[in-house]
């Protein structure tokens, strides 16, 4: 019997988003979006400043309140019963920080606590192992660097262990090598815990790289919904950086011509990628 | 020639190398945008003023309408022996409000309040916590200041027994309502409302009558003053200090109306949270 409840548990999707809209004032941030995310997988979220890819996570972490439609987490209504899945999930954002005159060491130790995790030392430990913060323990977080920020901003979204983990941006501001680094801890961290990430960002080789999917926004809606190789065949680009610009210019190009008309209307995209 | 058009076009008359009216007006323009798309600051600007005047005013009126068969002396020693206890009083109400404020406001200067609602943390353990840490930190603050307060001057805030205990409850009730309202003004419109927790318990300093008995008040302001609670409090202080009087009726009053604030309080935080989750603001808290 535990053994079926957890099977359909697992058979739930991670995120699921119906008939999403967002409106500030008169301005539609988010306009009428629905996809679905399995767990275990790591999607991208696409689009220029301003496409609704921070209102749709803010949405989906239950920080912004929809103006219509729907979030669901774990089979969990964002809306009203959020409380019951926080703690299987967590998140990095450019948006926020962490109290600066505490050190890394309290900071984590303050996170793990509201997460009721048990063994807190222990945890910290393989975290700052794992993430190279073993020098940092014990330094305020007030006085690190961008980079070492954004670790220990990754360790304190991964301190609960987390099924679902949203990430705003992960790499920004950081050097090749580390971005690259945290990258490679991202895939391990999938690997290992059959985590489902949800991936926002503006760097198109994190996103070829990390993502088995991605769903493009272009003014609030979804303009592609399809894997970074079927973007990059039916675009007729070598490069998602390419594919990005063609969407963000409503540049024509090969099979994508069709998709571009879409775009400019502002209709939904009945022929984009799906 | 259009080498010289070219600099006038870039440089302005007003400017110099060292010293420039245009970088002067530039900050000004700057600094009166802000005030200008801030209510809540330009209501800091004026009301501070307003509340100064208003209180000392009503000071000035009770030393000056003390019994006249009384000496100068002895007036003076009647209104300045309630007036140490009245400023530790209002400490309490105060400090208990800043304190819980304060604590709030950590958070949001750090950025840290979107990584907290994103958390299992519900905002009744958030407030729980600013409340418990309103009572630490004006335990670190006051505590010391009574025994300052023995020390140079021999009045003794202990020695108010019970009432001490009464008075405390209902005033640390008061200043975290206050501190719930202005925490929720702070979630939903950003830092622009900072100003608001320092100084929203001067407004009320006038008319809880710190200070002066109610009866200086105009009649009107008087029914204005009898609806706060700390009102109450002051004036079972100084039955306390001058008839050695312990109001209990007083003291009963305060607490049923601070339990309707305190009700009032939670419903507005909670409002005006869902409010910043509406507007987006958890995610955005700034200037």
């Amino acid at each position: 019997m535990e053994g079926a409840l957890m099977k359909q548990a697992d058979a739930l999707p991670a995120i699921e988003v119906a008939a999403l809209s967002k409106h500030f004032k008169s301005v539609a941030a988010v306009d009428d979006i629905s996809f679905s995310i399995e767990q275990g997988s790591i999607t991208g979220l696409l689009g220029s400043n301003g496409a609704g890819k921070t209102t749709t996570i803010g949405m989906i972490m239950g920080l912004i309140l929809p103006t219509s439609g729907s979030v669901r987490v774990l089979g969990h209504d964002m809306t009203r019963d959020r409380h019951a899945i926080l703690a299987r999930m967590n998140f990095e954002s450019p948006y926020v920080d962490m109290p600066h005159r505490l050190t890394v060491r309290q900071n984590l130790h303050v996170f793990a606590s509201l997460y009721g995790m048990r063994g807190i030392e222990a945890r910290i430990a393989e975290l700052a192992s794992a993430l190279a913060l073993e020098e940092l323990l014990d330094r305020q977080s007030g006085k690190l660097s961008a980079g070492q920020k954004t670790r220990v901003a990754l360790a304190k979204a991964l301190i609960n262990e987390p099924d679902v983990l949203l990430l705003d941006e992960p790499t920004a501001s950081l050097d090749p090598d580390t971005a690259d680094w945290i990258r490679t801890h991202l895939e391990d961290y999938r690997h290992a815990h059959q985590a489902t990430i949800l991936l926002a960002s503006h760097n198109m080789a994190e996103v070829e790289r990390l993502c088995d999917r991605i769903i493009m926004l272009k003014k609030g809606k979804i303009v592609g919904d399809a894997s970074p190789a079927e973007f990059l065949e039916r675009f007729g680009r070598d490069t998602l950086e390419d594919v990005f610009l063609d969407v963000a210019r409503d540049r024509e190009r090969g099979h994508a011509k069709a998709f571009s008309g879409e775009v400019g209307t502002g209709s939904p995209p009945e022929n984009a990628i799906k | 020639m259009k080498t010289k058009n070219k600099s006038r076009a870039v440089t302005s008359s007003y400017s110099s190398p060292y010293f420039s009216m245009q970088r002067v007006g530039a900050m000004i323009r700057r600094y009166t945008y802000l005030l200008r798309s801030s209510w809540s600051r330009i209501l800091d600007l004026m009301y501070w003023p307003a509340v100064q005047m208003v209180t000392w005013g009503f000071l000035q009126t009770y030393l000056a309408h003390l019994p006249q068969t009384q000496t100068l002396a002895s007036r003076a020693t009647l209104a300045a022996g309630t007036l140490i206890g009245a400023i530790m009083l209002w400490d309490i109400l105060f400090r208990g409000q800043l304190g819980f404020s304060l604590s709030f406001l950590e958070e949001i200067w750090s950025r840290n309040i979107g990584n907290l609602m994103m958390s299992p943390l519900r905002p009744s353990e958030l407030i729980v916590s600013l409340m418990a840490m309103s009572l630490i930190r004006l335990g670190l603050g006051l505590i010391p200041v009574t025994l300052l307060a023995i020390w140079f001057f021999g009045f003794n805030l202990w020695s108010l027994g019970l009432g001490l205990v009464l008075f405390f409850v209902n005033l640390i009730l008061t200043s975290w309502s206050i501190g719930l309202i202005t925490a929720g003004l702070v979630l939903r419109n950003g830092l622009g409302a900072e100003n608001l927790m320092w100084t929203v318990m001067f407004l009320i300093l006038p008319l809880a009558c710190v200070y002066y008995p109610v009866s200086v008040l105009p009649a009107w302001l008087q029914w204005i003053a009898w609806c706060l609670p700390p009102t109450y409090v002051f004036e079972g202080m100084r039955a306390l200090l001058l008839e050695q009087q312990l109001r209990l009726d007083l003291m009963a009053e305060a607490f049923c109306l601070n339990m309707i604030l305190f009700s009032i309080s939670i419903a507005v935080f909670f409002a005006l949270m869902q409010s910043a989750r509406r507007i987006g603001s958890l995610l955005q808290t700034g200037e």
